[in-house]
């Protein structure tokens, strides 16, 4: 049966098994708009703005596992796609993005709401395709979706000039897809395998260092096979937390520029790193010649050029982290069946010294709220069970440090691109697909104004998606940095009187808005808020003046930390969430 | 170090810009491009001058591989090769200079392919020595400008040694 390109475009992704998507209309994009009116199998979320559209599909994908998709018009709507998807691009996000573009014959000519999103966006997508002919619609989006999920994934945009949607075609879906110039490998070497497990049965300070790859593979059990039967702590990046469960007695936390004291120092005095499915981001390594002086590195990636990239590198083993590390466990267990017990209780010790000499700790007020109490507090009523996510900035770091992740998937944050405002769309993408479960955005009073606008999206569609604004009047991470290396010259970060009533601007959407200016308000505004089935913004009036440590400042080694002098003068001490 | 590259692409629109993309992004350098058909239409072969420590080298043939279109990557620094280049020169001798530009252009096996009252257009193939030499010995003769190619480079035919 002939059927138009919009046709085309349903079906496919009906093919894919899509049911949600994520967007905003325009000129272009009118005849598919229109097709999805009367669909009943795929339902369209407006958002706000094309930049929630995208956060909100990248949410969705990331508590997931499957792709992300977004519909937008050309111009001005492909254009604002364009932070969500780099967003997505740096943290490895399967998306793909539908972008409406002028006719095929007006294409060049500076056409009303023309813009080369194709060149636009080819830095920061896995690929892009612009679509010529309505016949090659069907194979393109199978590949798109087939080069999003595979190898290490990544957004796909598919430019769809308006006259090719309207053309006619047979639809025919391929049954499956070869592309003859894209093999990621998956198995990983074996000889490379046995040689890191002879590399494990003979270091004595062995550090596992977790990354995002843990989470896109689905190789936590592997993971925690891997530690449980070689008795390896595991350190984990920004990106890998809820890779390995963050109660677990093995985990570290996270290293790098905030890490904790001890993740850090393990790493730095370690004889073997075993890095999974990370790739060595100089906010994880500090300055590079100082990292982990003494330890042999064997890197696990399914993307060669991560490796060898950043750091030198003993074992490279390319592949897919949930094969190699089952592999490597088969090995250790049948082949090396070392007895390990005696060689790491002292390494072991060493850490549990650390954890107790530096423990993340803050002080505690009884005037007024730390920030750090209310993620603690966050972290106590969920009882580690709600998806978090989070803006960027000191919001970002004390949810890393103060909330302690199980399970993968449940941890939604901006890492490699740092981008203010994704948190509150993430989260709303992530309710859409987890309808019963508690998501909440842990924000700061500047990020949440940058998507603001996505209240109307979570209000409308009833997702009972939860707000806590850490209040703290500033963009607090880089007032923080002007603090400590700008003489307290605080140029543009102090937002102060300008920060709007965060309860009446929820109001005025409709959803519900909460207080609260004391620390003994703060479990009650937090249970309240769970209790109630509707959007919530709680607005936490915090401690302007509180940082985030320890930090190791910019180009220093990670064990050059600083800590909080205030604390270790009053030693009044909080120990954090055991 | 220089290595030249030798690459089978999809001979897609926006191939070129998806490799110039990769090396202007990430801050390496090209010295040298050229791009042509293969027997097969379908299939572009690139052919680019780079240069780079071992490391960054390593880089650029990881990123070429990654890029989805691009089907193979050589560093023909690995193998045994034959690499050529065509110059264009144009020269504006002097009266007396005129015999010796057409000596040099015999010599190095040229041709001349355009000749004016006060000009000649010089065309040379050869590998990057010879060209560079050629230019050498034409400067003192006036070299108004001159164009090249880039490089392109094929691999030589394996011979496989006799077994004793
Ligand atoms: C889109 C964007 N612009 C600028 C920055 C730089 N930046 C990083 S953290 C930060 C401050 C964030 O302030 P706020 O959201 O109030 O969070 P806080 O640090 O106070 O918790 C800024 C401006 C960024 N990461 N993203």
């Amino acid at each position: 049966m002939k059927m138009n390109g919009a046709e085309i475009l349903i079906e496919s992704l009906k093919k894919e098994g899509v049911k949600h998507m994520f967007g905003y209309p325009g000129g272009v994009v009118l005849g598919i708009f229109d097709r999805l009116y009367d669909d009943k199998d795929i339902e369209l979320i407006l958002t706000r703005h094309e930049q929630g559209a995208v956060h909100a599909a990248d949410g969705y994908s990331r508590s997931t596992g499957k792709a992300g998709v977004v519909l937008v018009t050309s111009g001005p709507g492909a254009t604002n796609t364009v932070t969500g998807i780099a967003t997505a691009s740096m943290d490895s996000i399967p998306l793909v993005v539908f972008t409406g573009q002028v006719p095929t014959m007006l294409i060049g000519n500076d056409a009303f709401q023309e813009a080369d999103i194709v060149g636009i966006s080819r830095p920061c997508t896995k690929y892009n395709f612009l679509v010529k002919d309505v016949n090659d619609l069907a194979r393109i989006v199978k590949e798109a979706f087939y080069i999003a999920t595979s190898g290490r994934p990544g957004p796909v945009l598919i430019d769809l000039p308006k006259d090719v949607t309207a053309m006619k075609a047979e639809f025919v879906w391929p049954q499956d897809v070869k592309i003859r110039s894209y093999n990621p490998t998956l198995e990983g070497n074996k000889w490379m395998i046995t040689q890191a497990a002879h590399l494990i049965a003979k270091s004595k300070r062995p550090v596992i260092v977790a990354g995002g790859g843990v989470i896109l593979s689905n190789a936590s059990k592997e993971l925690k096979e891997l530690a449980e039967i070689t008795d390896i702590p595991v350190v984990m990046t920004l990106m890998g937390l809820g890779g390995f469960p963050g109660t677990h007695p093995l985990a570290l936390g996270m290293p790098g520029m905030h890490g904790s004291y001890y993740a850090n120092r393990s790493i730095q005095e370690s004889d073997l790193l075993i890095a999974v499915g990370m790739r060595f981001d100089d906010r994880v390594t500090g300055k590079i010649d100082a990292f982990a002086p003494h330890a042999k590195i064997v890197h696990i990636d399914i993307d060669p050029t991560s490796i060898r990239k950043n750091v030198r590198v003993d074992t490279p083993i390319v592949g897919d982290a949930k094969r190699i590390l089952s592999v490597l466990n088969k090995v250790l267990k049948e082949e090396i069946k070392e007895q390990w017990g005696e060689v790491r209780n002292a390494w072991l010790k060493q850490i549990q010294a650390w954890k107790k000499e530096r423990p993340l700790t803050y002080t505690y007020s009884e005037e007024v709220i730390k920030p750090q109490f209310v993620v603690e507090k966050i972290y106590e009523l969920t009882k580690g069970d709600a998806i978090i996510s989070t803006e960027v900035g000191q919001n970002q770091m004390w949810s890393a440090q103060f909330y302690k992740f199980d399970k993968p998937r449940m941890w939604l944050t901006s890492g490699g691109l740092g981008t203010m405002g994704y948190g509150f769309p993430a989260a709303i993408g992530a309710q859409l697909a987890h309808p019963d479960k508690l998501v909440i955005d842990i924000a700061g009073d500047g990020s949440i104004q940058m998507n603001i606008q996505e209240l109307a999206t979570a209000v409308i569609n009833k997702l009972p998606v939860k707000v806590a604004i850490l209040n703290n009047r500033c963009l607090g991470m880089v007032r923080q940095w002007q603090e400590l290396f700008f003489s307290e010259r605080y140029s543009h970060t102090k937002l102060d009187e300008t920060v709007p009533d965060f309860v009446k601007i929820a109001e005025a959407y409709g959803a519900v808005g909460l207080r609260a200016t004391k620390p003994s308000e703060v479990e009650p505004v937090l249970r309240e808020a769970f209790k109630i089935k509707r959007t919530v913004f709680m607005d936490f009036v915090v401690d302007w003046k509180e940082k985030v440590f320890p930090m190791v400042p910019a180009g220093a080694a990670i064990d050059q930390m600083m800590f909080d002098e205030q604390k270790e003068k009053t030693e009044k001490k909080l120990k954090a969430v055991k | 170090m220089r290595h030249t590259i030798s690459l089978l692409v999809e001979n897609k629109f926006g191939v070129l810009s998806r490799i110039s993309g990769l090396f202007s992004g990430r801050g390496y350098n090209i010295e040298s491009l050229s791009v042509g058909e293969t027997i097969d239409p379908q299939i572009s072969v690139m052919t680019i001058v780079t240069s780079g420590d071992e490391q960054i080298i390593e880089q650029i043939l990881k990123q070429l591989n990654k890029l989805i279109d691009v089907i193979k990557v050589v560093d023909m620094i690995d193998l045994d090769h034959v690499e050529r280049e065509m110059v264009l020169i144009k020269v504006a001798p002097r009266q007396e200079d005129k015999a010796e530009v057409l000596r040099l252009t015999e010599i190095f096996r040229g041709r001349v392919v355009d000749s004016g009252p006060k000009t000649y257009t010089i065309e040379v193939t050869g590998d990057e020595k010879k060209i560079a030499a050629l230019i050498e010995l034409l400067k003192p003769a006036g070299i108004k400008e001159f164009i090249r190619t880039g490089k392109i480079a094929i691999a030589r035919e394996r011979i496989k040694k006799p077994s004793v």
